[in-house]
């Protein structure tokens, strides 16, 4: 079982978005989709040779839910400061010190960060465990620190019990 | 009738943050500032416009499954190529200071 298919939840994930995507679902689209499904898996699974389990699912739609808002929220925000005069502007370079010390974890939050607008992640430094964001106006660097930390970084770990 | 008007005003939302993400490639000062603006015509951009195909499609009785994949494809693949732009500049020069 464990040589056909590695990742099993991953195959089925693969699958569902297959026939999600076909112009209309037929056996055809379920075979093509199957064996994708399978063979998809072989190649990626020496890149996470341990993938974190789920802990806890509602958590993780919690989460979910507040990343979506915090797009919403955060892009009328961001799309102001880009109307409006540039000098209003405060970009800054921040060091995120990371709790996080799975790979896949750590790859996760820092998508949040690049999804929620005005921050980005610009590199990870996996020995000195710092994340290094770019932020696109902000004056207060602990605080905005500790809102990445409390709103995102906490939940996955949290979620994901590392 | 209604849901054309729904649907309308969820294109318009998403068409305008996609406009305001290309005005910010053009006004904003650097590199780093400016890659803030294409990742956001992804996520909010997009989104209109997908929910606007989610509203369409559920008002044809459809699913609109397809709508959902284009947004996941998206946050996924959105921060790696965002990711991989800064990775080059840094190659090829260090972060300014501050």
């Amino acid at each position: 079982m464990r040589r056909v298919l590695p990742q099993p939840l991953v195959s089925l994930m693969i699958l569902a978005l297959w026939i999600a995507i076909a112009p209309a679902p037929s056996l055809g689209q379920f075979v093509l989709g199957s064996a994708i499904a399978v063979a998809i898996p072989w190649f990626t699974h020496p890149f996470w040779p341990d993938p974190p389990r789920l802990v806890r699912p509602v958590a993780a739609v919690m989460l979910f839910l507040r990343v979506m808002w915090d797009i919403v929220v955060a892009n009328v925000e961001v799309a102001w400061l880009v109307l409006g005069p540039s000098d209003r502007l405060h970009p800054k370079f921040i060091e995120l010190p990371l709790e996080i010390d799975d790979p896949f974890v750590a790859t996760l939050l820092a998508s949040i960060i690049t999804l929620t607008p005005g921050t980005l992640s610009v590199d990870i430094d996996r020995e000195r465990r710092v994340l290094l964001v770019h932020a696109l106006d902000v004056t207060d660097v602990p605080a905005a620190i500790d809102t990445i930390k409390r709103r995102y970084e906490a939940p996955l770990r949290e979620i994901f019990g590392c | 009738m209604l849901i054309e008007i729904v649907a309308s005003v969820l294109v318009l939302l998403g068409g305008a943050f996609t406009l305001v993400g290309s005005v910010g490639l053009v006004r904003l000062p650097d590199f780093f500032t400016r890659l803030h603006a294409p990742t956001k015509a992804t996520t909010l951009g997009v989104g209109g416009i997908v929910a606007a195909g989610l509203v369409q499609s559920a008002a044809a009785g459809t699913m609109g499954l397809s709508e959902l994949a284009i947004s996941l494809f998206l946050f996924i693949t959105a921060p790696v190529s965002a990711h991989l732009l800064t990775k080059a500049v840094l190659k090829h020069r260090d972060p300014p200071a501050g």
